[in-house]
């Protein structure tokens, strides 16, 4: 089995289009959607929810209004600034539990917190295992961590050839989850300066986590100067580029379908795709 | 004043439009621009500023002197994060764990840990042409960006105009960002992901209780749904950019939209005098 997951440092530029479409060309898969605070996935994919489940995680202060006496020295101690007038700032809190420990009046207890929920779903390409990370919630990379968890139960126990993740933009902890253990990552670039340096932070977070990765140059018309920038640098970096998909609009007229594009019209950038996912599955993994 | 640029889908036009706010606005204001995006921060493409000074970001993480530790295991404890092992006669910190809350420290009846600072990121700051810069930028590999955040945003110049450059998504980085903002800018697209990010990033600034508008970006792309919402839910859209293959390019290149197309700073006048005005109603109705 093979852990495939789609990231591109820099947001918009492509990787949820790119995964509903490998959502339809490959065989025997799981689908992982693993940007947990703000998934689309689903918007090409349909599914249909099977099982739905809290995601309990991390603690939340709780002061006790009759207990507390004001001394002030949880605020003072408070590296968050999570005390606010001697009540909890629920969004700044970090649910260290430091306050609960110190306070004199033993007025501070921790709560547990329900920070999302995550979903197993059914869609007419496979099973989808994805996740609503509660808002203004943390802990965003335990929760990609599940999902990729039982996204890897459900591919072991059907035999599934491949796990297809759609990753999260930028390089951070979600990201950094998202990847850790992952076979191979494909990062999704656009030929605008930000997205070049977005790809060389992303690429770097690849290195730092020893993964191997390929590169696809999305809407690379836009500016073919900076494509073949793109394509000096992934060469200096031994990083193959695997695709150069042009702009299309159809990508759009597809997402307003609520379809993957490969399935919405057979165009340069369905051809595209579909030779981007041949090179990506029968690539060589660590 | 503070103003964040926020979305919850990535690529919707953020840094265009941040970018964009400052320079129309540098010759009328005492303007600055913070890049809280500090895992992809790309506003110094644009604005090319010339930097001044910088500072690393630590956060302290815990150094155990083991001639003082008894190895009673207090530490490990109270750590929830499971930054801290202690064995029978050893002691081992992990520091990617630590989130430098420093109950540890407090908490050890010998006095015997000691807090270190841990770089994970540095701030930048400098000036662009008249425009007050600052920015973070997360070391690669390091997965928390709130402290980095926080540091930028100790650089807020409140005498001025301030905007606020933020990350995707609707999850700690950006509340941190958001957090304090007198009014908030969602960027979108109108297609069906944008709209879907849309309603979460919606939903995250009622939590923050900071006022908000939407500016459509590559408008005539999708649908009208963007718009319908806007409309239901009585949210003002303060500018539409169209979809254009100029502008397109234009970005792609690194020049900001009023840059390359002077004839668009109207627009963004229009929406920082419309952002004034409902900032100064607001401020007006809460000191009644």
């Amino acid at each position: 089995m093979k852990e495939v997951v789609v990231l591109s440092g820099k947001g918009g530029t492509g990787k949820t289009s790119i995964v509903g479409s490998f959502a339809a060309l490959a065989k025997s898969k799981v689908l992982a959607d693993c940007d947990v605070d703000a998934a689309d996935l689903h918007l090409l994919l349909q599914p249909v929810m099977r099982e739905k489940h809290e995601f309990w995680s991390g603690q939340v202060a709780s002061i006790d209004e009759e207990k507390c006496t004001h001394c002030g020295l949880c605020p003072e101690l408070c590296r968050f600034k999570a005390i606010v007038d001697f009540s909890v700032d629920r969004v700044s809190c970090e649910g260290c539990g430091f306050c609960s420990h110190i306070c004199p009046a033993e007025a501070i207890t921790m709560k547990e917190n329900m920070a999302g929920h995550w979903f197993i779903s059914a869609t007419r390409y496979g099973n989808l295992v994805h996740a609503r990370l509660g808002i203004a919630q943390e802990n965003s990379g335990k929760l990609v961590a599940l999902v990729r968890q039982q996204a890897r139960q459900m591919a072991e126990k059907n035999g599934a050839d491949y796990i297809i993740s759609d990753g999260p933009p930028g390089i951070g902890c979600p990201v950094i989850s998202s990847l850790s253990g992952a076979n191979i990552a494909l990062l999704v670039t656009e030929p605008t300066l930000s997205g070049i340096h977005d790809l060389e932070r992303v690429l770097g977070v690849c290195h730092h986590f020893s993964l191997p990765a390929l590169v696809c140059i999305n809407k690379y018309d836009i500016n073919e100067d900076n494509t073949s920038q793109i394509e000096h640098y992934c060469l200096s970096q031994g990083v193959a580029v695997a695709a150069r998909i042009p702009f299309d609009n159809a990508v759009t007229e597809a997402m307003v379908a609520g379809l993957p594009v490969v399935e919405y019209s057979q165009n340069g950038v369905s051809h595209q795709i579909e030779a981007l996912w041949e090179l990506v599955s029968k690539s060589p993994v660590r | 004043m503070i103003i964040s640029v926020a979305s919850g889908k990535g690529g919707t036009g953020k840094t265009l439009v941040a970018t964009s706010l400052v320079l129309s606005l540098k010759d009328r204001e005492r303007v600055q621009l913070l890049d809280c995006d500090v895992e992809e921060p790309n506003d110094h493409i644009f604005l090319k500023p010339v930097i001044t000074g910088s500072e690393t970001v630590c956060i302290p993480i815990p150094e155990i002197d083991e001639k003082k530790c008894t190895y009673c295991g207090k530490c490990a404890e109270v750590c929830v994060y499971h930054a801290i092992a202690v064995f029978a006669q050893h002691a081992l910190v992990f520091p990617n764990l630590c989130h430098g809350c420093g109950a540890c420290s407090y908490l050890c009846p010998e006095k015997a840990i000691s807090e270190v600072g841990r770089e994970i990121g540095v701030v930048e700051w400098g000036h662009s042409d008249g425009i007050d810069f600052v920015q973070g930028r997360l070391n690669v590999g390091e997965p928390m960006p709130t402290p980095v955040i926080r540091k930028v945003k100790e650089k807020a110049d409140h005498q001025g105009t301030v905007v606020i450059d933020i990350s995707p998504g609707t999850s700690c980085p950006v509340v941190e960002s958001i957090k304090g903002s007198d009014y908030c800018l969602l960027v979108t697209e109108p297609t069906p992901f944008g709209l879907n990010d849309l309603i979460l990033a919606v939903e995250t600034v009622k939590e923050l209780e900071v006022p908000h508008g939407v500016i459509i970006n590559r408008a005539g792309a999708g649908d009208r749904k963007v718009e319908e919402y806007c409309r239901r839910e009585g949210i003002p859209v303060l500018l539409s950019i169209p979809l254009d293959t100029d502008i397109a390019h234009l970005y792609s290149q690194g020049t900001a939209l009023v840059e390359g197309m002077p004839q668009r700073r109207d627009g963004f006048h229009r929406v920082f005098e419309g952002i004034q005005e409902i900032v100064d109603e607001r401020s007006r109705s809460l000191k009644w």
